[in-house]
């Protein structure tokens, strides 16, 4: 094995070895921290932003990036939270509905009127956030407790969160997608180069329709659930989620210029904030230090700074991240 | 001159086919015949149109005029997926692939193998392997193509295109990152392409190359076809001179505004180069040039006259060869060594890597300067302006005046900016690659005379051009390169045309240097 290889093993799975090493460190501090509840409530309020990072994995593959996310999350929410009265079905279909809408939009813009995705999905988002502020009354919107709406987000599966048991199943669907579907490799390809992708042949830009679209469906899904799980649409939710989706899939050893990445990391990479996260809270609760929301944000921000000029210092040797896999 | 092979047994007919970029003709009256199974060459100076031709037909350009047929049907594409559906693949210059992806996925994307809807990986591994094995290339095809070096990522450019079982296999330059070894194993796959029927379009600069190879040829000039004709009806003088657009029999008066030189202005040895060498680009080159002269590197395209150029101005590194200036051994590591030492690289690409549009005149005239002007990181505006007011004046800049951006000036005039700015930095040699490309008639004439007062003025020049009239007549001395190699050494003026086109065709010149 050569030390490029080695570099890019350990910039794909340093992740979870990072993981691995803060659910030791929380185990050993904290009494509670590997308890059921514990670990069950982790797992369902991240799910939401495991659900959002997925997509936005995938547009960053390709060298783009959207940050619609978080609004088309919120307007989800709403649509999902008006329609829930007439039961799971509605609920889910306004809401995914919704994140297809905009998804759509960011495509096109991107696609047809050849927009910076940057631009594109930052007006996306500020339309997006708008609509949902407009739909809801500019309130929170409650949503029916009758029609068994909330069991997406509160209900279990066996012991599961019933909200974990879909990430999970959306992140097994997209590393199939990635690993042995040309649509996947072709998403690969199109980040590492996409003049190059086109001159082979490839159909870049059916493939940057559907990521983008791909991208608001799983956000309108995020939606369903915080609408589903909080008990309302909520108009104002999902600020800054993009840049926590952002986070996870650059953590999770995803190049941020696109080419190279892994969905499951991405995964270990969204637990991996959700349990920092979850892990300020318990050390606030010992007692020996207060750290205030602000706080955590900070940290989070130091945190991440570490992860990317790590990034940066493992792939300045080479000017590219090494994969490790070309598939199995 | 074009002759016209049987139409109905034509694999390929390309006919009049016009297009024009921003108003710009880049492509007028082109055409291109290929019968099946025959290698045919396709070449022309830079700016000929070759690269645009092939662009149009695998469908990356769309035509402006002019029809095309393939297998005798029109042949309407609209990208280069679907040329490549359709039978016509194509390696580009620059290897087109993408290096983070692994070298199974860079020759099997677009075609893969797939059991019960999902991809094969083993399969399109042994696929890969095979594939490559043509080329008698073993390597971990499952490590991401960036692995490897250039050559082999070639290979890898190659395997793609015949792995989609094509009619029509366009190699643009496909030999220009190869050693001879790995030449011949190409050429021994292009021979077997061919054995099976394949057509392929072979561009190359190495005229060698396309006897050893080639069945046919096609030349192209500024966006026309000027001839075509079987490789062994034509020498290889008479390709070079069409190529360039030069009547071996006539040579015509003067065609540039460089008129005779005082020849006793020009002093003693400036810079001299002992036997430059950096990888297949620059191989063994010797030159010189003295205080008030304007040396020029003569060639074709892919001599390495630009590389050449880059080594002495430190932009790439030196593997061999020794260099003085002004006597004194010199070992540029950057380019900010060789302006230390007193030299100016006007490039061949004023745009990607000369002025910047957006900024003004006077900017971009002081930007090097900048450091020299300002005090405590406070620039003089004073000395700035005067600096830029005689520049403005000196080289006859036509703009609005100093804060006019140099996005709307022409041609020649930002040319002039640029000059402008390495002429205030003093210097002692000036090395202007390509110095009137792109520009109008008139305005070449005011560069190529003040090119001629800057030596005058006493200043070393090194001018490289493809136009033959601005070496034949503005260089005092000039140095023919082929293939990386410095063949001739010719004093300028009383040179005979037919001796440099010798030179750059043939590698020795039937006249040695005059000297």
């Amino acid at each position: 094995m050569n030390s490029a290889r080695l570099i890019g093993i350990v910039g794909t799975y340093g992740v979870v070895v990072a993981l691995a090493a803060l659910v030791l460190f929380g185990f050993l501090r904290y009494e509670r921290f590997l308890g059921f509840f514990n670990v069950m409530s982790v797992l369902r309020y991240n799910s939401m932003f495991a659900l959002v990072a997925l997509g936005m994995c995938f547009v960053i593959m390709t060298g783009g990036i959207d940050l619609s996310v978080g609004s088309v999350a919120a307007l989800g929410s709403v649509a999902s939270a008006l329609a829930s009265p007439h039961g799971i079905a509605a609920g889910v279909a306004a809401g995914v509905g919704a994140g297809l809408a905009a998804g759509l939009i960011n495509a096109l813009l991107v696609t047809r009127a050849n927009l910076m995705p940057f631009i594109a999905t930052l007006a996306t988002m500020l339309a997006a956030s708008g609509s949902a502020l407009l739909l809801a009354g500019n309130q929170s919107v409650s949503v029916s407790y009758d029609s068994g709406f909330t069991a997406i987000g509160q209900g279990n599966f066996w012991i599961f969160p019933i909200p974990a048991v879909i990430a999970l199943v959306a992140y097994v669907v997209g590393s199939v997608v990635l690993n042995y579907t040309s649509t996947g490799r072709t998403v690969l390809a199109i980040g590492g180069g996409e003049d190059a992708s086109r001159l082979m042949g490839l159909r870049t830009d059916r493939i940057k329709f559907l990521v983008y679209v791909a991208s608001g469906c799983l956000a309108g899904l995020a939606g369903v659930v915080l609408a589903s799980q909080f008990g309302a649409g909520q108009p104002i939710e999902g600020v800054g989620w993009e840049l926590s989706a952002i986070a996870a899939v650059v953590v999770g050893g995803t190049l941020l210029t696109g080419g190279s990445g892994s969905v499951m990391t991405t995964l270990a990479g969204v637990l991996l904030l959700g349990i920092l996260f979850n892990i300020l809270n318990f050390e606030n609760g010992l007692g020996w230090i207060s750290l205030s929301a602000y706080w955590q944000s900070v940290i989070r921000g130091l945190f991440l700074l570490v992860v990317v000029l790590l990034q940066a210092r493992l792939t300045g040797r080479r000017g590219s991240w090494p994969a490790t896999t070309s598939g199995p | 001159m074009i002759t016209q092979p049987d139409q109905a047994a034509l694999l390929l007919d390309m006919r009049d086919i016009q297009k024009r970029f921003a108003g710009i003709p880049a492509l007028a009256g082109a055409s291109l015949q290929v019968l099946p199974g025959e290698v045919h060459a396709l070449i022309g100076q830079n700016g000929g149109g070759k690269s645009t031709l092939i662009k149009v037909l695998t469908g990356y350009h769309r035509r402006d005029g002019g029809q095309v047929l393939f297998e005798q049907r029109p042949f309407e594409v609209g990208s280069p997926h679907e040329a490549q559906v359709s039978g016509i693949s194509t390696i580009y210059q620059e290897i087109n692939l993408v290096p983070l992806r692994s070298v199974t996925e860079n020759i099997c994307l677009g075609r893969e193998k797939r059991r019960r809807g999902l991809l094969d990986w083993s399969a399109m591994h042994a696929e890969a392997e095979r594939l490559l094995s043509r080329f008698s290339i073993r390597i971990d095809v499952r490590r991401p193509l960036g692995d490897f070096n250039t050559a082999t990522q070639q290979m890898v450019a190659i395997a793609r295109a015949i792995g989609f079982s094509a009619r029509l296999v366009i190699m643009d330059e496909p030999t220009s990152s190869l050693d001879e070894r790995e030449v011949s194993v190409l050429f021994s796959v292009v021979r077997q392409l061919k054995a099976e029927g394949v057509s392929v379009l072979f561009v190359s600069h190495k005229l060698d190359e396309l006897y050893e190879v080639c069945d046919r040829v096609t030349i192209m000039r500024d966006g026309h076809t000027v001839r075509s004709a079987a490789m062994s009806d034509i020498g290889k003088l008479e390709l070079v001179a069409a190529m360039l657009g030069r009547d071996v029999a006539v040579v015509d008066g003067h065609a540039t505004a460089f008129g005779a030189r005082d020849r006793s202005r020009i002093g003693d040895v400036l810079f001299t180069a002992q036997g430059l060498s950096a990888g297949q680009s620059v191989r063994n080159v010797t030159f010189d040039v003295r205080r008030g002269e304007i040396a020029s590197f003569a060639g074709l395209l892919g001599a390495g006259r630009t590389e050449t150029a880059r080594l002495v101005f430190g932009a790439d590194r030196l593997k061999a060869g020794e260099m003085t200036m002004e006597r004194a051994s010199y070992h540029p590591e950057r380019a900010a060594d060789a302006i230390a030492a007193g030299m100016g690289f006007c490039t061949e690409d004023r745009k990607a890597e000369g002025i910047v549009p957006e900024m003004t005149v006077a900017e971009n005239i002081t930007l090097a300067l900048l450091p020299k002007i300002s005090r405590n990181g406070i620039l003089n505006e004073d000395r700035q302006r005067e600096i830029v007011a005689r520049f403005i004046r000196d080289l006859g800049i036509k703009c609005s005046g100093p804060n006019q951006k140099v996005r709307e000036l022409s041609g020649g005039n930002q040319q002039k900016v640029l000059l402008a700015r390495w002429l205030a930095m003093n210097p002692k040699l000036l090395i202007l690659d390509e110095p009137t490309r792109g520009i109008d008639v008139g305005a070449k004439g005011e560069i190529q005379r003040l090119i001629l007062k800057l030596a005058d003025d006493g200043l070393g020049v090194l001018m490289i051009s493809s136009e033959i009239e601005e070496v034949m007549e503005g260089a005092d001395r000039i140095f023919v390169l082929r293939e990386g190699v410095s063949v001739a050494e010719l004093e300028g003026q009383a040179a005979n045309v037919e001796d440099v086109l010798a030179a750059m065709a043939h590698g020795g010149s039937p006249v040695e240097a005059a000297a």
